[in-house]
C-alpha cells in the first residue's frame, strides 16, 4: 500500500514528461532558442554594414533608454524612442478598448442567437481571417483616403465640401488595427457569453434590476474572463504591429515594430534592434502578468 | 535497328547540353532583367541564363555571405559595391579590359565605389529628385524647398520617400554640407530643418505612383523612373533636380569571387556593355544606363523623357552616392529616428 503510490505517481510523472516532450521541443528550438541569439546579440557591438561584432558591449540596452546628444555630447533620456513606445502603448490599449466597444456587443448578439444560427453568425465573423492581411490594410486605406470611397461618398451626398484626412493619420492605425483584430476579441467574449446561463439574467430581472443593472452586475462579471483574454490577445499583437503602421500611418509615425525593422536595416544595428525587441517582449510580459492576476483573482472569488 | 533508334536517341540527348555551350546565374532584383535581352545572349552563345530575384541589396549580400548560393553575377547598387568588394565577396574581373569597355560613358568610369571599373558594369542609373503636381504648384520645381520649405500649395500634399541616405544626403547638401558629413553644425541645421519641416508632410512612403496620379499626393522625393511612370498616367507630374544637388545612384553588375562559370559570365558583362543591348535593359526597366551610343536604341518615350535625360545645366548638381563611414551613418540613424518619432 505505502510502495503502490509512489509508483503511481512516477509513472503518471513519466507520461506527464513524454506528453510534454513535443511542447517542450518546439519551446526549446522554435522559441528559446532565437531569443537567446537575440539576447546575446543585444549585448555585442554593432558591426560596420549590419551584423555584429563579438565584443561585449551594453551600448545597445542603452541606447533603449538613453542617448548622448550628438551635438553637445550631453547624456538625456532617449525622447525618440520613449515617445515611440508610448505611442505603441497607447495606441494598443485603444485598440483593445475599441474591439470591446464594437466586440462585445456582437458577441451578446451571436450567444443570444438560437443554437443552430450561431455557427454561421461565427463563421461570419471569422470568414476575412480567410484573406490576407495586407490586402485587408490595403482596402482600408482605398476605403478612407481622400479620393477614396467614404469621402467620395460624404462629397457626392454633401454633407462635407473638403475631403477628411483619415489616411496617415493615427485614427487611420486605430481603425486599421481594431478592424484587423476585431475576431479576437469577439471570440473569447462569445466563448464565455455562451456558457452564461440566461436564467441568471431573468432571476435579475424579477428582482428588478434594471436593464443597464443587469448588464453591470450579472452579465459583465460572467463574462469578464473573456474580456481580458481578448483584450490580451488584441493589445499584444498590435503592440508588435508593422504592416497597419506602415500602410496606414504613412510612415510618418512609427511604432515599435517599425523602430526595430529600422535597427536591422537601413540603421545597421542590430544590438539595438535585439535590445529593443526584448524591451517589447518585457512590456508583452507585464500585460500577460496582469492578465494571470485577473484571471487568478476571478477564481478566487468563486472559490 | 532497334539499337540504332536508341543510338541515335542517346546521340542527340547527349549533343543537346554540347550545343549549348553551358550555363550562367543571375542573381537581380525582381522586374529588373530584360527578357528578351536575355533571349538574344542565350542565342547568340549558346548559353542557357537562370535569373533569381533580390528585393533588397541586405538580402542580396546576406545570401552571398552565407556562400553555397550557385550564382554568377550580382547586381548591388555602388553604396553596397565597397562592401561586397570589402567582404571579398567580387572577383576583379577586369572589364576595363573587355572589348565593349570602350562604350561605357567616361563619366561612369572612374566613380569612386570602383575606381577605373575594375569590378563592375553600369547596370541602370538613376537619380533621387522632386516630383511635382504643376497644376497645383508651378513655381520652380529644381530646389529641394519642394520639401524642406514648401510652397503653401504643396503644405500637407507631400510624401517623403523613407530612403534615409537620399532623403539625409539631399538635405545636407540643401543645408551646405557635403555627403557623408559629420560636421555637426550642418547637421544640426539638417535636424532641426527636417523636423520642422515634417510637419507639411502627409506621409513617408514607398510606392506612389497612382497616387501622385490621381492627385493624392502634390509633391515629395520620388526617383525619376517612378515619377516617369506617374507623368504617363497624368501629364501634370513634372521631375525636378534640386540645384544645391540631388543623389545619384547606380546598380552595377559584378562576377562573385566564387562563380563557377567565370567565362560566361564575363562573355555577359561585355554584353551588356553593348549599346543595343544596354538600350533593351533601360526600355525594360525605365532607368537609364551607363553606356555611350544606346540613345539611339531607346524607346521614344524614354529618349526624350526629361526624366531620364538630365538637363545640362543640372548636370553637375547630381553626386553619385557613396557609402557612409560608420561614425556618419550612427547620427544619420539617430536624426532619422528622432525625424520619425
Amino acid at each position: 500500500m505505502t510502495d503502490v503510490a509512489p509508483v503511481t505517481a512516477r509513472r503518471q510523472a513519466r507520461a506527464r514528461w513524454l506528453l510534454l516532450v513535443p511542447a517542450l521541443t518546439v519551446l526549446v528550438f522554435a522559441a528559446s532558442g532565437p531569443l537567446l541569439i537575440v539576447l546575446i546579440y543585444s549585448f555585442l557591438t554593432p558591426g560596420d554594414y549590419g551584423g555584429v561584432l563579438w565584443e561585449p558591449s551594453a551600448q545597445g540596452w542603452f541606447s533603449v533608454v538613453f542617448e548622448r546628444d550628438f551635438f553637445t555630447d550631453e547624456l538625456s533620456l532617449a525622447d525618440a524612442h520613449l515617445s515611440i513606445f508610448w505611442r505603441s502603448v497607447k495606441l494598443s490599449l485603444m485598440t483593445a478598448a475599441l474591439a470591446f466597444i464594437f466586440g462585445f456587443p456582437t458577441a451578446y448578439f451571436i450567444a443570444t442567437r438560437p443554437k443552430e444560427k450561431r455557427d454561421l453568425w461565427m463563421l461570419l465573423i471569422i470568414i476575412p481571417f480567410w484573406t490576407n492581411l495586407l490586402i485587408r490594410t490595403f482596402a482600408i486605406a482605398e476605403l478612407i483616403r481622400n479620393e477614396g470611397t467614404v469621402n467620395t461618398l460624404l462629397i457626392t451626398m454633401g454633407v462635407i465640401d473638403e475631403p477628411i484626412q483619415m489616411l496617415f493619420t493615427e485614427f487611420a492605425i486605430l481603425l486599421g488595427m481594431a478592424y484587423v483584430y476585431l475576431p479576437l476579441m469577439v471570440l473569447p467574449i462569445y466563448a464565455s457569453l455562451e456558457r452564461l446561463d440566461f436564467s441568471l439574467v431573468e432571476a435579475g430581472y424579477d428582482l428588478y434590476a434594471t436593464r443597464w443593472r443587469v448588464l453591470r452586475k450579472v452579465i459583465f462579471p460572467l463574462a469578464k474572463p473573456g474580456v481580458i483574454a481578448g483584450s490580451i490577445l488584441v493589445f499584444v499583437p498590435s503592440l508588435g504591429a508593422y504592416v497597419t503602421p506602415r500602410v496606414l500611418g504613412g510612415g510618418k509615425q512609427l511604432m515599435l515594430g517599425n523602430l526595430i525593422e529600422l535597427q536591422f536595416g537601413q540603421g545597421r544595428n542590430w544590438p539595438l534592434g535585439a535590445a529593443l525587441s526584448l524591451t517589447l517582449l518585457a512590456i508583452v510580459m507585464v500585460a500577460l502578468l496582469f492578465y494571470v492576476r485577473a484571471a487568478g483573482g476571478e477564481e478566487g472569488r468563486h472559490g | 535497328m532497334k539499337l540504332k533508334v536508341t543510338l541515335a536517341a542517346l546521340a542527340a540527348a547527349t549533343a543537346a547540353p554540347a550545343f549549348a555551350e553551358g550555363e550562367l546565374n543571375i542573381y537581380n532584383w525582381g522586374n529588373y532583367t530584360s527578357p528578351e535581352m536575355i533571349e538574344k545572349f542565350e542565342k547568340e552563345y549558346g548559353i542557357d541564363v537562370t535569373i533569381t530575384d533580390y528585393d533588397s541589396n541586405d538580402t542580396a549580400l546576406a545570401k552571398i555571405k552565407a556562400g553555397g548560393h550557385g550564382f554568377d553575377i550580382v547586381v548591388p547598387s555602388g553604396t553596397y559595391v565597397p562592401i561586397f568588394i570589402s567582404e571579398g565577396l567580387l572577383m576583379e574581373s577586369k572589364p576595363n579590359e573587355m572589348e565593349n569597355f570602350k562604350n561605357m560613358d567616361p563619366v561612369w568610369v572612374d566613380v569612386e565605389f570602383d575606381p577605373g571599373r575594375n569590378y563592375t558594369v553600369p547596370w541602370q542609373w538613376g537619380t533621387v529628385g522632386m516630383t511635382v503636381n504643376t497644376s497645383v504648384y508651378d513655381g520652380d520645381i529644381n530646389t529641394a524647398a519642394i520639401i524642406l520649405d514648401p510652397p503653401d500649395e504643396l503644405k500637407g500634399k507631400i510624401n517623403v520617400v523613407p530612403e534615409m541616405m537620399d532623403v539625409m544626403s539631399t538635405t545636407i547638401y540643401y543645408m551646405g554640407g557635403d555627403q557623408c558629413t559629420t560636421d555637426k553644425e550642418v547637421l544640426k541645421k539638417v535636424r532641426d530643418k527636417l523636423v520642422e519641416a515634417k510637419q507639411h508632410w502627409l506621409s513617408m512612403d514607398y510606392g506612389n505612383i497612382e497616387k501622385y496620379a490621381k492627385g493624392d499626393l502634390s509633391a515629395g522625393v520620388n526617383w525619376n523612373g517612378a515619377s516617369l511612370r506617374a507623368r504617363l498616367e497624368n501629364e501634370d507630374i513634372a521631375f525636378g533636380y534640386p540645384v544645391t544637388g540631388y543623389p545619384v545612384w547606380m546598380d552595377n553588375a559584378a562576377i562573385l569571387a566564387d562563380a563557377q562559370n567565370v567565362e560566361n559570365a564575363k562573355q555577359f558583362l561585355n554584353f551588356i556593355m553593348d549599346p543595343e543591348n544596354a538600350a533593351m535593359l533601360s526600355n525594360f526597366a525605365r532607368y537609364a544606363n551607363g553606356i555611350k551610343g544606346s540613345e539611339q536604341y531607346l524607346d521614344p518615350v524614354m529618349a526624350s523623357a526629361p526624366e531620364v535625360v538630365v538637363p545640362d545645366e543640372l548636370k553637375a548638381a547630381g553626386k553619385v552616392s557613396k557609402t557612409c563611414p560608420p561614425e556618419a551613418q550612427k547620427i544619420y540613424t539617430a536624426i532619422w529616428t528622432e525625424l520619425q518619432k
